[in-house]
């Protein structure tokens, strides 16, 4: 461990930081609010000289991802960032990706989606993609997006699949915060060159890289049966699945060397007795924080725990911690429409058919920047208590601070 | 000079035994596509005819590294393999060429191949023109000529194509050429030419089609020269804004022996019950064009 700086910047800014310190090899840019400022700072650093990279300035997100998705297949490594309409314009190349295998690391600014526009925070960009068979990390606070971001190299490249470092547009995207700088030497220590592309684009070893692949294994032409559609997609869920241990492992490889860890995938604040527990992704986990100690000094025996790893989902872990508890109340800043919070969705499935689990309650909560202060998750826990106490066991997700009355 | 017939290189690069149709014009093309870049390439190529050429996991046709990619990013993806290979080091070591058909170049793919093309990035785009999207059943593509049926235009397409060399042309890019694929040899010497050039290099080359058309698969070449001898078909290349017609295309602006476009019209089902009186549109159409053509061969721009 050699000493970093410590800077006050966005997170934004923490997001270039990383990737500059990742010595990022290919940069593809296409801007949105609020993910602008990180490839704005990366064009200025290409430019100076201070990441010697290819900087590519495409003319949409679509165009942004495919670069990184050919960039990746010659073994360069290659980030891009975007938000709202940017991913979902993308999300052809968000599953080619992930498909091909490719170890892509890409930051979103969390951002509401349109129609009606809207540029600020809520969770649905990201949340939408999940499916894609990405990694997706949420981050509470720029320091974990700086962090979050080097380790997410670490990760894709041992497992072959692509990383999304989801961080909340505005809240975290444009707010200053202390942030601590690795070395450029710890860094390095942390993660190593790329290792070789699973796929090689060689002359003198020409291969057809991603062709059609039929529903069964196939003979190649030595007679050598080869994997059916169904089998490769098999793999990439093993891998995906294996990062549930490669997470908490290069989380722990990090704080070896850089002296900060941030728990893998869950983190928790007063849970250890808690009846009552607060789930939350991204910057929201830290204000469940501050209305837990708000519950505990009326009397609530309330925790937090935050999900870090919202894909692969953590169910045995979320299991393990949240069994026995009285009540669950999950807070999405996203909604499967027609359905409910996508995490509560989960979170309800991983704890079904367990003998004690706790009761879950959804609230969705931050759509397009609507305001969450912790007074509303502590009135929206008292809520879920005197449901509880009243025996509801299925109510309506709880629309935190609506007003459709005006 | 032109290379002769003979004189093209013997290592090919498409092997034999396919899976395209009986008649596809695309190999003709492809194996002089393959000899021009001597094999020191990468393509990159979308979901199209060329992907079914190709071949099925895990038996490939094509003895080149081959990147398949998404339909709208075919120029994208060039441009990501040739950032790749250049923060790699290996720039040096292939050129990229992205290929595509004329659905996903001049529809789907056009505004990553616009994007490319304004940043200049470094590679070869390819369009094969088969005139329509042939893969996915003979729908109508911007690239169908006026009067063709497809299957999304029962009564004949109204609109004439639109005019994929022109538009990149505006891009002022370093090299654009009109080529056919019954003319391997005007492919490899524009192939050839391209690859020592840097920056984007936009090559058209016309294919014809026996399933899309409705033509026996005996006649690929015959109609495809067809096509040129009607003047629908024009070989040409532009380098740095220095216009020239090319093998066929020269020759007939030199005699002025053009067919009539009715001629080739009656060759293919496609056309077949195509009013009188939209034949004479289309001939007046290319007529107009022709002699642009050899206004700009005459001022050499």
């Amino acid at each position: 461990m050699s000493t970093g700086t410590t800077e006050v910047m966005t997170g934004n800014e923490a997001a270039a930081a990383a990737v500059k310190l990742a010595r990022v090899q290919v940069v593809a840019a296409y801007p949105i609010t609020p993910q602008s400022p990180v490839v704005e700072q990366l064009s200025a650093w290409v430019e100076s000289g201070e990441l010697p990279a290819e900087f590519v300035t495409v003319e949409s997100e679509h165009s942004a991802l495919t670069v990184c998705i050919t960039a990746s297949t010659v073994g360069a490594r290659v980030f891009t960032a975007t938000s709202a309409n940017g991913l979902a314009y993308m999300t052809e190349q968000v599953w080619w990706a992930a498909g091909a295998r490719l170890p892509i690391v890409m930051c979103i600014a969390n951002r509401a989606m349109a129609a009606p526009w809207n540029v600020l925070n809520d969770q649905q960009d990201s949340m939408s993609v999940r499916d894609a068979g990405w990694v997706q990390l949420y981050c509470r606070d720029n320091q974990e997006i700086l962090d979050t971001t080097l380790q997410a190299y670490r990760i894709a490249e041992r497992l072959n699949v692509p990383v999304m470092v989801c961080y909340d547009g505005f809240l975290l995207s444009h707010t200053v915060m202390p942030v601590s700088v690795p070395s450029v030497g710890d860094a390095d220590a942390f993660l190593p060159k790329r290792p070789e592309p699973l796929q090689i684009v060689d002359v003198n070893d020409p291969r057809n890289i991603g062709p059609v692949v039929i529903a069964d294994p196939r003979a190649d032409a030595s007679g050598q049966s080869c994997h059916g559609y169904m089998e490769i997609r098999a793999l990439h869920q093993q891998a995906l699945l294996a990062a549930l241990e490669v997470v908490p492992e290069v989380d722990a490889e990090y704080a070896a060397v850089v002296g900060r860890g941030w728990g893998g995938l869950t983190w928790e604040y007063l849970l250890e007795d808690a009846e009552l527990v607060l789930v939350a992704a991204g910057s929201l986990g830290t204000q469940a924080t501050v209305a837990v100690e708000t519950l505990r000094a009326q009397g609530v025996q309330a925790g937090v725990l935050g999900i870090r790893c919202y894909r692969p989902f953590p169910a045995a872990a979320l299991r393990e911690r949240l069994v026995g508890r009285k009540g669950v109340l999950v807070f999405d800043k996203a909604l499967s429409y027609g359905y409910e919070g996508p995490i509560c969705a989960d979170l309800r499935a991983a704890l079904s058919g367990e003998p004690d689990a706790p009761t879950v309650w959804g609230a969705v909560c931050g759509l397009g920047g609507r305001d969450v202060s912790p007074d509303h998750l502590v009135d929206a826990a008292r809520r879920a208590l005197a449901d509880g106490h009243a025996g509801t066991r299925h109510r309506p997700t709880d629309w935190i601070n609506l007003r459709l009355d005006g | 000079m032109p290379t002769k017939i003979l004189d093209l290189p013997v290592t090919e690069r498409v092997l034999s035994g396919n899976r395209a149709c009986a008649g596809c014009g695309i190999g003709i093309g492809l194996r002089a596509i393959t000899k021009a870049l001597d094999g020191r390439m990468v393509m990159t190529v979308p979901a199209s005819c060329l992907t079914v050429l190709g071949g099925m996991y895990p038996i490939s046709s094509v003895d080149v590294p081959w990147v398949n990619v998404a339909f709208p990013s075919t120029a994208a993806a060039a441009s990501g393999l040739a950032a790749g290979l250049r923060a790699m080091g290996k720039a040096d070591e292939m050129t990229v060429l992205a290929m595509a058909g004329d659905g996903g170049t001049g529809d789907i793919g056009i505004q990553a191949l616009s994007g490319a093309a304004e940043r200049n990035d470094d590679f070869i785009y390819l369009c094969y023109d088969n005139e329509a999207y042939m893969n996915t059943g003979t729908q109508r593509s911007g690239l169908t000529p006026a009067g063709a049926r497809t299957t999304t235009t029962w009564s004949g397409k109204r609109e004439n194509p639109k005019d994929m060399p022109r538009i990149m042309e505006a891009h002022g890019i370093p090299y654009v050429a009109s080529t056919s694929a019954v003319y391997p040899t005007d492919v490899y010497d524009k192939v050839a030419k391209a690859r020592t050039i840097h920056g984007l290099r936009y090559v058209h080359m016309n294919v014809p089609c026996p399933s899309g058309w409705g033509f026996d698969p005996k006649d690929t070449v015959r109609l495809g020269k067809m096509a040129v001898d009607a003047g629908l078909v024009v070989l040409y290349e532009v380098e740095d804004g220095v216009f020239r017609l090319t093998g066929r295309s020269a020759a007939l602006a030199k005699s002025g022996k053009r067919t009539p476009v009715a001629d080739y019209i009656a060759t293919q089902g496609r056309f077949r019950g195509m009013p009188d009186g939209s034949v004479d549109e289309v001939q007046a159409w290319v007529d107009a064009r022709w002699d642009g053509y050899v206004r700009r061969d005459t001022a050499g721009r």
